[in-house]
């Protein structure tokens, strides 16, 4: 008995030492590689300008967490000027403490090609945001234009309704940038398969609040009957707002334009009626994108330029009847949040 | 030489070049583009060139005086976008506008000041002190590019007042350009100002407070560029910085040149400014209406603008007699 008592105890023992102590002695290896990887890997972003709410919306999630996986993260503020961007990314590039990854917000589809593969023969993944460039980057995050100029078509018919003058005006931004040039193809698409419906102008705002005012209040003028207008971006159609104010036109232009999601710039102006649809960029969503594939690339042990992934940001027009507690992330909260970790 | 019934083409200078085409182009697009010559479109031409318009009646003033100031754009952006986050930030009312109203006239004594007293060319010290204003307001007082009006702040109310359906900036472009006349006409200051402009040695030399009066002069800038600041903001319920990165200072000394105020000083007036408005507003509207790409709206700006300093060459002919020291 003594002797089997033994056996047991020494299968037992076995037994537990075979199916338990793996978990005890040997961790899950995945943290420590994921460690080894990421620590102190450095990430830039070079986005338009520092001071607008996409690019502090996005720096305010990436800095969360590249700093929580032990990373750098830096920005670097070109404000709105081409060249400034490009010196940022040519010093970034040749710096002692050159970035592992650089994130680009190109301001249009040429200005950073040769930088960025410059980037890239130096070492650097190169990820574009929000805006298309000619040039395969390591990663594309951000809107597909024409199917959001799609999104923005169908809410301006929608707006209109069926028995309406079935006019629509476009306030462009410009003729360089790719989001542009890409959202206007994709307004079109949706309106050739609804001919009745007509663009009767389609002037520049050059991305400027009083520029966009000053197109508009003519397109009105000219054309009083026009239900929809679709103003490129939020950050002027201010100015197309103020011209449908103006013209004492309120809720008889459905006005249609797309920005980031922030709550002053869009769900505010939803809520007052000053837009009728915003195609909204789910920020915190396109951010985590972003965290996403920087981590993946940083672990791939790929040299850079080696893959060329595009991850489109899911797009939907929001309209005030939608619009929840959620539908927006509000940049002073963000501030504040910033303000009180300091 | 002169025949009766056609005008004298010796006598025409540029602001004559300019009216006229302005007028040409005005009957054109009147004839040929439906809805031009609607009373709502002839106010929305006004009232487009209005801000354009006071911050050229500014810079007219700095120029006359053979000086130019480049940072109008930047005051102009930078203390209303100050201004509206001290606002939003709970900032009593009359307390923000004070602040404000001492930081614009302390950059315009800074202006003045250097360019007088310290003899450091104007075309540098505003460029500076605008990129100083920019870069200090944007980094340390405001938390980003648009800064929104406070909801019933009297700023947003000020932007949907109207006079017989006609906005206030139009009123207010038009008062200034009054005011602006009768200074330039009829006040002793006034008139020195061409003087000091023509000829600043000899200004000088007879009595004329030259230093005090160009610091008087930047100081005015600095305080029409607020006005237009306030304006722009009232009308879109924000301001946006990001005017300083645009062609708007370009085309404030554009209105003023175009219409003939010569950058060597001592010459021109708030006529011209206003010849110069018309045309950049009759031709941007027109154009807006055809529905010219951007692009194109540029080209044709330009190569407009470029012919009429070519015409003004060929019958103004600059010689050693009429051209003078600092001709630009």
């Amino acid at each position: 008995m003594k002797f089997i008592r033994t056996l047991m105890a020494a299968a037992t023992a076995l037994a537990v030492t075979a199916f338990v102590a793996p978990t005890f002695a040997a961790d899950d290896p995945g943290p420590a590689a994921y460690a080894q990887a990421l620590k102190g890997k450095r990430v830039m972003l070079v986005p338009l300008a520092m001071g607008f709410d996409l690019a502090q919306g996005w720096a305010h999630y990436l800095k969360t967490e590249v700093e929580a996986w032990g990373g750098v993260f830096e920005t670097r503020d070109p404000n709105w000027v081409v060249d400034a961007g490009a010196q940022a990314i040519t010093d970034a590039i040749s710096s002692d403490t050159r970035p592992d990854v650089l994130i680009i917000h190109a301001p249009d589809l040429n200005s950073y090609s040769k930088l960025m593969k410059k980037a890239q023969a130096a070492g650097t993944y190169v990820i574009l945001v929000d805006n298309p460039a000619n040039f395969p980057a390591d990663a594309f995050i951000g809107s597909d234009w024409d199917r959001l100029g799609q999104l923005e078509a169908e809410a301006a018919i929608k707006g209109c309704g069926p028995n309406s003058s079935k006019k629509i005006g476009l306030v462009q931004g410009d003729q360089a940038n790719s989001s542009s040039l890409y959202q206007y193809a994709g307004i079109m698409k949706v309106l050739d398969k609804n001919p009745d419906f007509k663009v009767v102008a389609k002037p520049d705002s050059n991305w400027d609040a009083t520029a966009s005012r000053n197109v508009t209040t003519t397109m009105l003028q000219q054309n009083p009957d026009i239900c929809s207008i679709i103003d490129f971006w939020d950050g002027d159609a201010t100015g197309a707002s103020a011209a449908i104010r103006d013209a004492k036109l309120d809720g008889k232009v459905f006005l249609v334009t797309t920005g980031g999601g922030e709550k002053a710039a869009d769900c505010d102006k939803l809520q007052d009626g000053t837009y009728g649809a915003v195609v909204m960029t789910d920020l915190a969503r396109q951010s985590g994108d972003m965290n996403a594939i920087i981590k993946f690339l940083l672990q791939s042990g790929q040299p850079a330029g080696t893959s060329h992934t595009y991850i489109y940001t899911l797009e939907k027009a929001t309209t005030k009847a939608d619009l929840k507690p959620d539908s927006c992330w509000d940049l002073k909260a963000l501030q504040a949040q910033a303000a009180a970790a300091k | 030489m002169n025949t009766i019934g056609w005008p004298n083409f010796r006598s025409l200078n540029q602001e004559g070049i300019v009216f006229a085409i302005a007028v040409v182009l005005f009957v054109a697009a009147a004839i040929g583009l439906p809805g031009f010559i609607d009373p709502n479109n002839l106010v929305a031409i006004v009232r487009s060139v209005s801000v354009l318009g006071i911050l050229a009646l500014g810079m007219a003033v700095v120029i006359i005086g053979r000086g130019i100031d480049l940072s109008a754009v930047a005051i102009m952006a930078m203390s209303v976008a100050w201004y509206l986050q001290l606002l939003n930030s709970g900032t009593p009312d009359g307390l923000a506008f004070a602040y404000v109203l001492a930081g614009v006239l302390a950059i315009g004594l800074l202006n003045g000041f250097l360019v007088a007293y310290a003899d450091v060319p104007a075309i540098f010290v505003t460029l500076a002190t605008g990129s100083f204003v920019f870069g200090y307001v944007r980094s340390q007082l405001i938390t980003q590019d648009a800064v929104p009006v406070p909801q019933g702040h009297w700023v947003e109310l000020l932007g949907g007042l109207r006079f017989l359906d006609i906005p206030i900036e139009v009123f207010v472009f038009a008062g200034l350009a009054f005011l602006f006349f009768l200074f330039l006409r009829y006040t002793k200051w006034g008139r020195y100002i061409y003087f000091a402009g023509d000829n600043p040695a000899a200004a000088r030399n007879i009595g004329i407070p030259v230093r005090p009066m160009l610091v008087l002069r930047y100081v005015l800038s600095a305080l029409v560029a607020l006005i237009a600041g306030l304006l722009t903001a009232a009308s879109l319920h924000s301001i946006n910085t990001r005017v300083v990165n645009s062609t708007l200072l370009y085309d404030i000394v554009l209105v003023a040149v175009i219409g003939g105020i010569g950058l060597s000083g001592g010459r021109g007036g708030v006529r011209n400014v206003l010849v110069g408005a018309a045309l950049i507003g009759i031709l941007l509207n027109a154009m807006t209406i055809i529905d010219i790409p951007l692009l194109t709206q540029n080209l044709i700006k330009a190569a407009i603008l470029l012919g009429a300093i070519i015409v003004d060459g060929i019958i103004n002919p600059r010689d050693e007699q009429t051209a003078q020291q600092g001709d630009i």
